[in-house]
Order: C-alpha cells, then structure tokens, then sequence
C-alpha cells in the first residue's frame, strides 16, 4: 500500500530560535527611494538642518560684513582710527577680514558634515 | 623697466604652461577627461587649480589699481572676492557636485527639465564669459604694452593664441595642473617685491607715510576719492555682486565638477578661502606704495601699478628682475583666468550648439573631441573681435559688470533651485531673462556713456543692488503664480542634490 498524498509536513517553530537572525535592513532609503510620506520627512528634514546652518552662516556674514560700512558712515572718527600705525579701515578690510572668513568656512564644513553623518547613519549605509 | 627680461619672463611662462599642457594631453584621453578631469582630482591641487583659475587680470593687476585711484573703498573689491568663495561655499558647493552634470545648463535642464531653460542658460554662460574675457584680453595688452611698448593688440593675441592651443590640446586635466602651478606662481611673483621692499628699508613706519596725515583723504573709506557719488549704495551694491555673483561665474563652476564628491567640494572650498586670503593680502600694499613712489599713475588710471612699481622703487638690476617676475605672475594671471573660461564656453557651445549640428553635417563620421577643439576655437575668437572694436575699459569695473550680470541670473537659479522645491520652471525661466535683461542693460548703458552722476550713475554703474532682489521677486513671484509648472521629478532631485554619496539611494540619475 502507497502512502497517500496528503499536504506536505510543515515544521512549525518559534520565531524566537537561538540561531541568529538576517540583520533588518534600513528602511530609511527605501521610504526615500519611494517617496513615501516617511522619506519625504527624512529628505525635508535633512534640507532644513542644512539650510538653517547656511542662513545662520550667512546672517552672521550680513551682520559683521555689512555693519562695516554702516559704521563708517556713522562714526567718521572710525574711518581715520589708527590701529598699530595702520588706519583702522585698512586693517580690518586688508588683512582681519581673510582670517575670520576662513575661520567661518572651517566652522561651517565641519557642522554640515555632521549633519550629513547623523543623516546617513539614520536612514542606513550602503 | 628692462624689457628684455620682462619678455624672457613671460617667455618662460608661456614655455611652462605649454609644457604642462603637453604633459597633460599624454594623459587626457576621453571625453570626461577634457571636460572635468575624470572627477579624480585631490582637494589640494584642486584648490590650487580654483584660486589660479580665479585670480584674474582683475586681481592682479585691477584691485591695485583701482585702490591706487580711488582709494579705500575699492579694498572691498577683494574682499567681496573672497566672501563670494564662502557663499558660494555655503549656498552652493556640495549639492552642485552631487548635481552630476557637467555644465550649467546640465544642471539647469535635469533640475527643471527644460530644453528652453538650458538654452537660455548656455546663452547667459557664453554672455558672463565673454564679458569676462575682454578685461584678460584687454590686461594682457596693457602689459605687453609696459613692458615693450608694442600695441595692445600683440599681448591680447599672444594670450588668445596660447590658451586656445591648450585648451585644444589637453581640455580640463592640463588646465588643472597648468593652474595649480599659475597660483603659486602668481602669489611668489606678487608677493616677493613687497618682501623685498620691506627688508631693503628695515622701516616699514616710513613706508606707510602715505597713509597717514593731510594728504591720506585717499585712504579713508567714504571719501568719494575717485568722484563716485554715493559711496554708501556703491559700496553695498557692489559687495552684493561680488558675493553672489561668484557662484555664477562659468568658469568657477566648471571646476566645481571635477571634485570627486560632495564633500570633497566643501573642503576644497576651505583650501580656496586660505589660498584667495593669502593672495589678497598683497594688492593693497601696491598701492600704499604706488602714493608714494608713482603718484603720476593715479591720473593714468592705475592699472599698470603693479607692473612699474618695482622699477620706481628700485632703478637698477633688482628693479628689472623685480619687474620681470610681476610681468611673468600677471601673464600667468591672464593665461589661467582665460583658460578656465574657454574651456566654460567651449564645453556649453560644443554640447549645446555644436555637435548636434556637426553630427548632422558629417553624418556621425567625427570624433567627440574634435568638436571640443573647433569650441575652444570659437570661444576665444568672439571676445578677441569684441576687445578689437570696444578698446579701453578699466579691468576692475568690466569685471564688476560680469559679476553683477552672474548675481542677477545664475544666483537665483541655482540658489533657489537648490533650496526651493516649490521654484517652476516658468519661474528660472522668467528670473533668468528679467535678471538677465536689466543687468545687460545697465553694463551696456555703462559701456557705451554712463550717465553724469548722481543717482542714475551710481544705479547704473553698480546695478547688483537692484537687479539681484528683482531677479529673485520675478522667480518666486511666477512660481507662486504656475504651481502646475513645477517639474515633476523635483523631489528626486532634491534627493540628489542634498543626500551624502554613502547613502545608497535612487538619484534619479545614471552615476557617471
């Protein structure tokens, strides 16, 4: 006598095994990928820290550079002001203004890079 | 000034950037090698290859000048220069290079997927560059022209010939070495005269007199020193231009490609901001200088300061091989700003009005590269005709009109294309040819006879602080106004402009 055919056995475990389990995906670039709602967040919030630290770069450009010549216009006296036998015109606009502007620029790459690394480890690498 | 010298030095110049142009060209072989040097290029070289690309006649020789002549305002002109680098820095720097395209209007068309925008902007790019090739030009004859006496006609063609044959020859990979080595050698030539003079006279007090006392009205800044009126609006408007319009020069965007990625962008930037800073140091001290030792230039506009102070200062030997070295940095100065250009317009005329044509004329029987030279070609000689017919022009102020025509028109598309992803494509469009024409039309106003004071020359003269914001209000303003033109893949953009290269994500793009 054959055996008859049935369904095939099926084993049925606990998902809670000891072996170790596939390790979960990201899902960040997925949900980006296909422009959920969820990744639509990510991306929008990733632009707004960015655009929030070059806005910030740029008021405080606007606030030091352009008060320059507001307080030149103000207060002559500034104009003539004599700062280590230089006039003090000369000394911020020839030689002050390169170093704090590089300064700025090193301040503003690392803070971006942060935020792209925290953006990266959060939806996931390659 | 000993011209035998002076000519050998620039003899040596034109020598060492055809050779290493030639060292490029064994290396230079596909068509993304030309344009962009294969994207492989370090952030130190090619912050090198950026800040000798970018100090142009305007700065070697224009910024002294124009300090000499008009006294302490025009001490903004370097460092709007230099402010330009940290907008463009922090506006613009990592999201273009994660754009993927090769020139601006590739960026135009795959942000606003629009054939009409790209044309638009190839116009504007070949517009900008040639704006800013006549003043090369124009510096090279002036020098040729202290130096030997010969017409201007002679150095502007030296340089013509010369960029076109190394711009043909070996495209972007020998421009960037050619580059990187002008730099260096542009801040030893500027900056060893003023060492020199310095150690010569241990009494550096002294040679500052002119800063000082009854006759330094010159040195205070709002001292209508050079007869501009409005001092106040000039000084803004030109510092908007020179900030914002940096970012819109075709020539710094190019270069912009060949950075490996995002990041590398933005580092690269920094190494520029140290480079610019060190160089712009200088300038000024030629002028101080200048009041005291060649007063009778002030007249003379100013511009060949830098080429005859070391002969005024010292008579002599030293003074000839002083003035044999600045002669060589301002050639360098010409070659390298003009080079990057060309090769700016070149690539925008072969892909946008070239190949297409070429391909049907000999039937796809040509090679990618040859298009590219005829380009080159083409490129130089359309300013080469226009700085024939226009003549004089001072070198500071032509640049300053190129400037202020990049802030009304590239610095919106790209600012806002990159932050704004509500900007339709009616709305570049629109920004493009409001911004474009008004600032046009202000250079050309100043060009052919600019109004006798007052506040229509100072608008005129200086239009940034009108044509910028108009510009901008024309872009929202029709965005607001057809939301249905918002390009449909806007969000994928966004995603490619602002995602670090380690996220794995669809850019929407095939990477190249």
């Amino acid at each position: 006598m054959s055996t008859p055919e049935g369904p095939r056995r099926v084993r049925v475990t606990s998902p809670r095994t000891s072996a170790a389990r596939r390790p979960i995906m990201p899902t960040g670039t997925r949900e980006i990928d296909e422009q959920t709602r969820l990744g639509q967040v990510y991306m929008q919030s990733l632009i707004q820290s960015q655009l929030r630290l070059t806005l910030a770069v740029i008021g405080s450009v606007v606030l030091v550079l352009g008060s320059i010549p507001l307080l030149f216009w103000l207060v002559p006296p500034a104009r003539t002001l004599s700062v280590l036998g230089l006039p003090l015109p000369w000394v911020i606009l020839g030689i002050l203004v390169y170093p704090v502007v590089y300064v700025a620029a090193r301040i503003y790459v690392r803070k971006a890079e942060r935020i792209e690394t925290e953006f990266t480890e959060f939806v996931g690498r390659q | 000034m000993s011209p035998a010298l002076s000519l050998t030095a620039i003899g040596l110049v034109v020598l060492a950037t055809i050779g290493i142009g030639l060292f490029g060209l064994r290396i230079s072989r596909t068509t993304s090698d030309f344009y962009v040097a294969s994207r492989a290029v370090s952030p130190r070289w090619n912050a090198s290859a950026i800040s000798g690309e970018y100090l142009s006649a305007a700065s070697f020789l224009g910024v002294a000048g124009l300090v000499l002549v008009n006294g302490a305002d025009m001490l903004w002109f370097s460092v709007g220069y230099t402010v330009g680098y940290l907008m463009l820095l922090v506006l613009v720097a990592a999201p273009l290079r994660r754009s993927g395209a090769y020139t601006l209007p590739d960026f135009a068309e795959t942000r606003f997927e629009s054939p009409v925008v790209r044309r638009i902007c190839a116009g504007l790019v070949v517009g900008i560059g040639t704006l800013y090739l006549l003043p090369q030009l124009h510096g090279a004859g002036l020098a040729v022209q202290t130096v030997t006496g010969a017409p201007p006609q002679v150095g502007a063609m030296i340089v013509a010939v010369i960029v076109v044959i190394n711009v043909a020859a070996g495209g972007m990979r020998s421009i960037t070495f050619v580059q990187a080595f002008q730099y260096w050698l542009k801040l030893t030539a500027l900056a060893t005269p003023i060492f020199v003079i310095l150690l010569v006279w241990h009494q550096p007090v002294g040679v500052l007199d002119s800063l000082h006392g009854a006759a330094a009205e010159w040195a205070e800044p709002l001292s209508r020193a050079g007869g501009r009126d409005h001092p106040l609006y000039a000084t803004y408007s030109l510092l908007l231009a020179l900030c914002f319009g940096t970012m819109g020069l075709p020539h710094v965007l190019v270069r912009f490609y060949t950075n490996p990625d995002g990041r590398a962008a933005r580092r690269t930037t920094v190494v520029v901001l140290a480079l610019l800073g060190l160089f712009y140091l200088f300038p000024p001290m030629y002028a101080v200088l200048g009041r005291m030792f060649a007063p009778d230039l002030v007249g003379a506009g100013g511009d060949t300061v830098v080429l005859e102070l070391p002969g005024r200062v010292f008579p002599g030997t030293t003074g000839d091989l002083l003035g044999a070295l600045v002669a060589a940095g301002a050639f360098a100065a010409f070659l390298s700003t003009s080079s990057g250009l060309t090769v700016a317009i070149a690539g925008v005329i072969d892909q946008d009005l070239l190949r297409s044509r070429l391909h049907r004329w000999t039937g796809g029987d040509y090679v990618a590269v040859n298009s590219f030279r005829i380009a080159a070609l083409i490129a130089m000689i359309v300013p080469y005709l226009a700085f024939t017919v226009t003549g004089a022009l001072s070198l500071a102020d032509t640049v300053g009109l190129a400037f202020a025509l990049a802030a009304s028109t590239f610095c919106p598309l790209l600012v806002l294309g990159i932050w704004w992803r509500r900007m339709s494509t009616t709305g570049a469009a629109a920004g493009l040819v409001v911004g474009g024409i008004a600032a046009s039309a202000a250079a050309l106003v100043n060009v052919s006879g600019a109004p006798q004071g007052g506040w229509p020359r100072a608008l005129v003269g200086q239009p940034a602080a009108w044509t910028m914001p108009l510009a901008f209000l024309t872009v929202i303003v029709v965005s607001k106004l057809t939301p249905d033109r918002i390009p449909a893949g806007t969000a994928r953009s966004m995603v490619r402009l602002h995602t670090p290269e380690a996220v794995d994500v669809d850019r929407g793009l095939p990477s190249r």
